[in-house]
């Protein structure tokens, strides 16, 4: 009697692990991206909704490159519907029953399988054309330097699981759907199988035991697919399917060239010209440090941005640096920041979680003077990325650092902060001759 | 003729005040090329009898190439003191001709404690158009095919790219627009201080790029407006040995130009 009930009990075996395992790379995400500094992003929040209801879930800015906007939309809109089958999926597994929703949905039900299976087809059509832009039209952003090894490896993998995936739920329905016509017991006859129907004749031959097998078999590796790939995102790009919508909510909604004015200098400033306006409260204690050299100078909004990108490759597609051939890539940025956070990570959970001192940082051993130094502030990578990270702001931290910390800058900006500070101009022009253009 | 250009310390002496400060900017002041933007400017000023101010040897750099090389610190030090200089004589509205300046002024000055109302001069210029002190009509630009570079501070930074394009049509000009404008627009180059150092290792300037797009457009004017855009361009027009054929101009220059002030 107990062994009936044997594959349930795998069932929710595997379901927990497999959300084990989620929720713990969750909890460790959390912990990561709350190693960086206060944001103070709450404010406004009708305003965030808005935002994000209009970049993540509406996905506007997709539509700058319309096949690929158009393409991911598929993808994205098959992956949340086709997740409502899930729901029926852990229902049958855990009861032991099959297809229960066909009996509480009655006609509707064959409507929700035909739209899911016409999904699965157009979801795989999306995938395969994604694929062919990677790696035969290889489109140019997929291809850059930072693109090398795995994130090029994972770029297409997500695509293979999905194929995968598709594959295997319109497999299922094919078996399924002939085992429901030979009137085998337990196979309700429910659902409509508009694509699945074509994939039949395929398995036609077998007889019913095999079918069985194979309908079974298809059943148990989409579901266990599911939960792999579910585990699959946090160490992936596909990360942003989660990440892209409190993204967008806690981006900046500041006009893109107002730069954050830092309080505490503003103290340290305010106490040399006036003191008297100084605070002697509140931000009053100069800071360890000046700007970042690592991902805990970050703020937690900027670590979250790192974990959010998709490595899309948009905003180093425009920027200025990248297109004349220089080093600064913006999605490195993003990417180095997320890379050097997760060795951060490890290293906190290795050492029974606190964080040991690696010598490293995220200056030098990631992001290069080099790359900082040839931004021009232009925002286009804030402009062009899908879901509003903004690597510009990471670049200005490590570039304030360098230069307040370091006194790293290159020399003729050194020049030019020295004409600043002693004449009010960028270059040496005496102060007393600023009006002479009137004269001339 | 002779340009009228009053100081704060000049007026306030009189007991008299201006309706705006004209913020001219360390390049609008020093640089010779961007001087002549700064005279055109005043010329329409003038033509207008617009009420303004400038701070003359008062004023001094924003601190936005500072704060963009990464100097806090020195960016902070230039504002609270020339916070200091307008509060002093009560200044509320500021029109710029440096699109950096505006976006500092603008964006940066309020959070330590500088409020005021900020204009760049394209905007300035179509608020007179309206309000009717100032007309244009084509003139010697009449038909000319003119394509105009946004400055990054002015559009992607602050979102305005209408005020330039609208007083280039009343230029009766035709206004093509480069392939990449906009919100999508390309950097000259000089943004983030780098006007004041070499480009780092590449295969190609970012000037030259842009000047490649504006080519394309086959324009008889590049118009720009910040001074430092025209510099860049004009580099670039020069490196392409087109600077007889293209010329760079800042809107303010074509309509003084076209009013023959
Ligand atoms: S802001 Fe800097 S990194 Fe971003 S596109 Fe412009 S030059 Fe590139
Ligand atoms: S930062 Fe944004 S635009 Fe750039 S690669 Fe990441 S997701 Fe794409």
């Amino acid at each position: 009697m107990i062994m009936g009930y044997l594959p349930n009990f795998i069932f929710l075996a595997l379901l927990i692990l497999g959300g084990g395992i989620f929720t713990r790379n969750i909890l460790r995400l959390r912990r990561n991206i709350f190693l960086g500094k206060e944001a103070h992003r709450n404010d406004r929040k009708q305003q965030r909704w808005k935002h994000m209801i209009r970049i993540a879930f509406g996905q506007s800015k997709m539509g700058v490159k319309p096949l690929a906007g158009f393409l991911h939309l598929v993808v994205y809109i098959g992956f949340v519907l086709i997740n409502i089958e899930l729901l029926e999926i852990v229902f049958d597994g855990l009861f032991g029953t099959h297809r229960i929703f066909a009996t509480v949905l009655g006609p509707f039900y064959n409507f929700l399988i035909g739209s899911f299976e016409i999904l699965a087809l157009l979801v795989l059509v999306a995938v395969i054309l994604f694929w062919f832009r990677r790696n035969v039209v290889k489109i140019k952003r997929f291809w850059k330097a930072e693109m090398k090894g795995w994130p090029k490896f994972d770029a297409d993998l997500i695509l293979y699981f999905e194929v995968v995936l598709m594959l295997l739920f319109l497999s299922m329905n094919a078996t399924d759907v002939l085992l429901q016509q030979k009137g085998v017991e337990a196979y309700v006859k429910a659902g409509s199988f508009p694509i699945s129907q074509f994939l039949a004749p395929l398995f036609e031959g077998f007889e019913v035991g095999t079918l069985i097998l194979l309908e079974r078999s298809f059943w148990w590796a989409h579901i266990i697919g599911i939960l792999i790939f579910l585990n699959y995102l946090y160490y992936s790009k596909h990360l942003h399917i989660l990440l892209a919508f409190p993204n967008t909510f806690y981006a900046n909604l500041e006009p893109e060239g107002k730069f954050e004015v830092d309080a505490h200098i503003k103290n340290e400033v305010l106490l040399m010209l006036n003191p008297d306006q100084a605070s002697t409260t509140a931000q009053a204690d100069p800071p360890e440090k000046f700007g970042s050299s690592d991902v805990f100078d970050l703020k937690w909004t900027q670590l979250m941005n790192a974990y959010s990108c998709t490595e899309c490759g948009r905003c180093t597609e425009v920027c200025p640096a990248n297109l004349t051939g220089k080093k600064l890539s913006p999605r490195k940025i993003m990417m180095d920041t997320r890379d050097r956070l997760e060795e951060v990570g490890k290293n906190i959970n290795a050492n029974g979680g606190t964080f040991n001192d690696d010598e490293k940082q995220l200056l030098n051993n990631y992001i290069s003077p080099e790359e900082l130094w040839a931004c021009t502030s232009c925002n286009a990578c804030v402009d062009a990325c899908p879901i509003a990270i903004d690597p510009l702001s990471i670049i200005m931290d490590m570039r304030q650092y360098l230069v307040m910390e370091q006194s790293a800058a290159p020399q003729e900006l050194n020049a030019m902060m020295g004409n600043i500070e002693n004449n009010g101009a960028p270059w040496p022009f005496s102060n007393q001759d600023r009006l002479q253009w009137s004269n001339e | 003729m002779k340009l009228e250009v009053p100081t704060l310390a000049s007026l306030q002496a009189e007991g008299k005040k201006a309706s705006v400060v004209f913020w001219v900017g360390c390049a609008g002041s020093f640089d010779d090329r961007a001087k002549k933007i700064t005279k055109a400017f005043v010329k329409i000023l003038n033509h207008t009898q617009t009420s303004f101010a400038v701070l003359g040897t008062e004023e001094a750099c924003t601190g936005d190439p500072a704060k963009r090389a990464g100097n806090e610190f020195l960016f902070q030090m230039q504002a609270l003191q020339n916070i200091s200089t307008l509060d002093q004589y009560g200044v509320t509205k500021i029109v710029t001709t440096c699109p950096h300046c505006f976006n500092t002024l603008k964006n940066e000055y309020p959070e330590l404690g500088g409020h005021y109302t900020v204009m760049h001069h394209t905007q300035f210029l179509k608020s007179l158009i309206k309000e009717g002190s100032l007309k244009v009509e084509g003139g010697m630009y009449k038909g000319k095919r003119i394509t105009f570079h946004d400055p990054c501070y002015l559009g992607r930074a602050n979102k305005i790219f209408e005020a330039p394009r609208t007083l280039i049509e009343k230029l009766d000009a035709e206004l093509v627009e480069m392939k990449s404008c906009k919100t999508k627009g390309l950097c000259c180059g000089a943004g983030g201080a780098q006007m004041f150092k070499d480009a780092e290792q590449g295969d190609k300037e970012i000037n030259i790029e842009r000047t490649e797009q504006a080519l394309e457009t086959q324009p008889e004017i590049i118009a720009a407006a910040c001074p430092f855009c025209n510099t860049m361009m004009t580099d670039g027009i020069k490196n392409k040995k087109q600077e007889d054929t293209v010329k760079i101009m800042d809107v303010a220059e074509l309509i003084a130009n076209a009013k023959n002030l």
